[in-house]
């Protein structure tokens, strides 16, 4: 029994809703400066001088640097979370708009603002890189002159090409399509910051800062700054979402740094919007071309895909070193296959860097969004039913453990089930007749399908790294004398509600309520080591630590009971959360009564010093693979091409949930993200690289307006080697929905002929859709 | 310029900047940092508080605007210690996970159950359709608000099924 899981309220809530949340804009230190940040008109252009003098001269300025300036502290660069290196201020060229050029900073945040306008720059424009596609073409522009591969960022493939290719060669059906994933953003409605103080006697740096993973981001600091790392604490604060924005490093916090260490007083930098929107992270742009193989009777038999990624100015991307498209060669999704190969290069354009952000989990929503739009492409080809399709070639229960054609290992699942559920709640095949009722009095109704294979949870130690630093998170469990705990854990919340699940975990464990259990995270000063909390990973990996911190302080007090009792530990055994002796389950004890006597004088037994406190570090042995089945119903104005979702049925399936409460309010999260990517939102530049998104007035967010009610439902398939059973959730909804919207969309418009359009299907690329011309991805602005 | 400004019931009095936004006045003078600045253009409303009794969007008011008047902020919601409904409700129907949009949601849907007590889930969604919300796809805020207006907080559907 779970007896301290279920739907209980966030122990986050009490002091969000009141107002007193504690983000990092709402921290201000005594004699704190605030710092403002120049960025280059320009995409790309040789910087030929910077002149921060009459900024200097501002009565309100107290220190402004130019990269000139960080390069004598050897600050000028920075290594990127992929290993590359990124400017913190540009020392010879600019490479993107909106990159950081000066740092002023002032004495209140309109005077360091103002002071930027004093700052002279002398450009020299040079053509612009734009289309990735001509990245590789002789005579491109060249973004990184310190790299000796051009414009290439990297070559990778997976699978087996011969026997995809033979596969190919026998089927019946071959279908394939171009397809763009446009660039988009997390924008985290909380922008970016940091406040740093340098304590110029101890030689102690403490960064206050937005950071998804404040141990990875500490290490980090140690090698840029030369500070030894126990001397740098990182405290990452209340997050106002973070969705992948906030796993890199910035050069924003690098110019607090160095201002905190150069002024010797506080330094708060905050990004405003458009820098967010225009510097860091975005997500996706992949370029794809994808082939699905199949017999006349429906069986798929092979996939195979070739992509050009726009990874920007710099390989920032934010996932496992050994996995340069990131987990995209999961692209074979749920079903089975004979062979699968894939093809990604990756290159470097005059836009911001990033790519791996945006609950993606690390490429798996570019993979899942392929596979999805071929096969229902497929289907249209075959004249067979979508959903049909599908359910003939899914993957059967009884295959699990299943290894797939590109070398992942699905840990458990029960697809069949998912998908007859979703089909069940949507009443598709009343649907359908619907369908056909409203095409015969000319209304365009689309009802589009995905199911989708997560795999989160990175990573297996031996496989897993960023930087070198194994993605493998620690938990530090202390129990009161009294009974009452605390959990130390190294990732950190953005939304997610970590203080109230883990708490939950660890109090069903110690058979304690949640209240009785606080969780600490964000401070490195104060937590174990870890990676953080991105790609899905949180539950999967830290929870599992603290589930096995847990079980120690119960082994523990296992020993300690036995010594109450007088009796052998083998004498007693856990049940309804307390230590009984074997055949009289009234002699019990409880773990406070047990943490106690732990405190207490009473003779321990061997291998107890005292206490109850257990540490543990968690090792995943492989990714969580949860999955879903997603119905989208739309209706399409074919006069002014705007899309309508009327309905979204979801049925997910994470494993064990802790606290359902939570997990569907991550669905419900990432329903609306497929909504607006699929709808509205993109990241695009005209051809001299100015973004034409550094707005919410440009980049649209869905509202309230536009994201419906969803209908969700559950199955509960455990994973065979997570602690209690449990697979990520964080990100599954978007990864899942863009394909269903995607996939509505076109079949509302079939019976104009449309086969696919590419996201993100505003009205006027709708409309172009009707009208037999090709989508424009810059047409996001309608 | 000398402005004299009812805040949550206490009056203040400052010199500040014509240029100043009432966001920057609550957050940085008064060290009332409920509301939250999100986009600089109007479009998230994370900053919404009341200028008397009119939900505003403070990043887009000067501060000299509101010398006068009265503002209400998210920190003068709960009396004496006792939260407001709506609080109680976007807790209870998981409205809130970063909780950075809350307040200006929770201003919002105060006022709107102040002007309609019993609006339908449609009107609530027309209430904050000029606010943005990252996490919740907005499903739980228009449960919450139903359920501090009186209902049980389900948004026209049975919310979920098993199989």
């Amino acid at each position: 029994m779970n007896h301290a899981y279920g739907p209980v309220p966030r122990k986050e809530d009490a002091r969000l809703l009141r107002g007193q949340g504690t983000f990092i804009d709402d921290i201000a230190l005594p004699g704190m400066l605030h710092g403002a940040i120049l960025r280059s008109p320009l995409a790309h252009a040789r910087i030929v001088s910077v002149d921060v003098s009459a900024a200097l001269a501002h009565p309100m300025v107290v220190a402004a640097f130019t990269g000139a300036d960080l390069a004598e502290r050897g600050m000028a660069w920075m290594p990127t979370v992929f290993g590359d290196v990124q400017a913190v201020l540009a020392t010879d060229k600019v490479r993107f708009q909106g990159q950081e050029v000066a740092f002023v900073v002032a004495t209140d945040r309109y005077a360091a603002r103002d002071a930027l306008e004093l700052i002279a720059v002398d450009y020299e424009p040079l053509p612009p890189l734009i289309d990735a596609l001509t990245a590789l073409d002789p005579g491109a522009p060249v973004v990184r002159e310190d790299l000796p591969g051009g414009n290439r960022v990297f070559d990778w493939s997976a699978g087996d090409k011969a026997a995809t290719d033979a596969a190919f060669a026998a089927a019946d059906v071959v279908v394939g399509c171009d397809m763009i994933y446009p660039r988009s953003h997390p924008a985290p409605l909380e922008t970016c910051g940091a406040i740093a103080e340098y304590d110029t006697t101890g030689g102690r740096l403490t960064l206050h800062a937005t950071s998804q993973a404040p141990h990875a981001h500490r290490t980090m600091y140690a090698a840029i700054t030369g500070l030894p790392e126990h001397k740098i604490r990182v405290v990452s604060p209340d997050l106002g979402g973070g969705f992948g924005a906030k796993v890199p490093i910035y050069p924003g916090y690098l110019c607090a740094i160095a201002a905190a260490m150069v002024t010797g007083r506080p330094v708060k930098w905050v990004e405003d919007r458009s820098e967010s929107l225009m510097s860091t992270t975005f997500a996706r742009d992949y370029h794809m071309h994808g082939e699905i193989a199949a017999t006349a009777d429906g069986t798929i038999l092979a996939l195979r895909a070739r992509v050009l990624a726009d990874h920007g100015a710099f390989n920032a991307a934010a996932q496992p070193s050994k996995f340069p498209a990131g987990f995209f060669h999961i692209f074979t999704g749920s079903y089975q296959l004979r062979a699968a190969h894939c093809e990604v290069t990756g290159v470097f354009t005059n836009k911001a860097p990033g790519g791996v952000a945006y609950s993606c989990s690390f490429r798996i929503t570019e993979a899942v969004y392929l596979v999805e739009r071929l096969t229902d492409m497929l289907a249209r080809e075959l004249g067979m039913d979508p959903a049909e399709l599908r359910m003939r070639n899914l993957l059967r229960p009884e295959q699990f453990p299943y290894t797939g054609p590109t070398g992942w290992e699905y840990d458990s699942g029960d697809y069949p089930r998912a998908l007859r559920l979703a089909l069940d709640m949507a009443g598709y095949d009343e649907l359908r007749r619907e369908q056909a009722e409203r095409r015969a009095r000319g209304e365009y109704m689309g009802i589009g399908l995905s199911f989708f294979t997560e795999g989160v949870g990175a990573g297996p130690r031996g496989q897993m790294d960023i930087l070198g630093l194994a993605m493998t998170d620690g938990a530090d469990l202390r129990v009161h004398p009294t009974g009452k705990a605390v959990l130390a854990v190294s990732v950190q919340t953005q939304g997610q509600g970590h203080e109230t699940t883990f708490a939950q975990l660890v109090a069903h464990e110690l058979g304690l309520s949640p209240d009785d259990v606080d969780v600490v995270h964000g401070d490195t000063d104060r937590t174990p080591f870890g990676l953080g909390t991105y790609g899905s990973r949180s539950t999967p990996v830290s929870g599992a630590a603290a589930v096995v911190a847990a079980r120690r302080v119960r082994e523990r007090a296992r020993l300690v009971a036995a010594a109450m009792f007088e009796v052998a530990p083998d004498d007693l055994e856990w049940l309804d959360g307390k230590w009984r002796v074997r055949g009289d389950p009234d002699q019990a004890f409880g773990i406070a009564e047990i943490a106690k006597a732990a405190h207490s004088p009473l003779e321990l037994p061997a291998g107890v010093e005292g206490h109850l406190d257990a540490s543990a570090v968690y090792n995943p042995p492989n990714l969580t693979f949860p999955f879903g089945a997603y119905i989208c119903v739309t209706d399409v104005d074919p006069g002014t091409g705007e899309v309508t979702v009327r309905r979204f049925i979801a049925v997910d399936d994470c494993g064990v949930r802790i606290n359902p409460m939570i997990v569907e309010g991550q669905v419900h999260r990432g329903l609306a993200d497929g909504i607006g990517i699929a709808l509205m939102q993109a990241i695009v530049f005209d051809d001299t690289g100015n973004c034409l998104a550094g707005s919410f007035m440009d980049y649209l967010l869905p509202t309230s307006l536009e994201c419906p009610s969803p209908e969700l439902g559950e199955t509960v398939t455990p994973s065979p080697h997570h602690p209690v059973g449990a697979k990520g959730i964080g990100e599954s909804a978007t990864v899942g929905s863009p394909a269903a919207v995607v996939n509505s969309v076109v079949d509302a418009l079939a019976p104009f002929g449309v086969v696919h359009a590419d996201m993100p299907l505003t009205p006027a690329n709708v409309w172009r859709a009707i009208q037999g011309r090709p989508v424009r991805t810059d047409l996001a602005i309608s | 310029m000398k402005i004299s400004v009812t805040v949550n019931g206490t009056d203040h009095q400052r010199d500040v900047e014509p240029r100043l936004l009432l966001i920057h006045f609550l957050r940085d003078e008064l060290r009332l940092t409920g509301a939250h600045w999100g986009c600089d253009t109007s479009n998230c409303g994370a900053c919404v508080v009341w200028l008397d009794e009119t939900p505003v969007k403070s990043c887009t008011v000067l501060a000299v605007m509101a010398d006068g008047h009265r503002v209400t902020t998210i920190e003068g919601l709960a009396r004496g210690g006792v939260l407001d409904p709506v609080q109680d409700a976007f807790a209870a129907c998981h409205g809130l996970q970063c909780g950075f949009c809350t307040p200006g949601m929770i201003m919002t849907a105060r006022w709107l159950l102040d002007h309609n007590p019993d609006p339908s889930a449609a009107e609530i969604r027309e209430a904050i359709s000029g606010q943005v919300c990252r996490c919740t796809g907005y499903e739980n805020i228009v449960r919450s608000v139903l359920r501090a207006a009186g209902h049980d907080g389900n948004d026209g559907n049975d919310g979920g099924a098993s199989g």
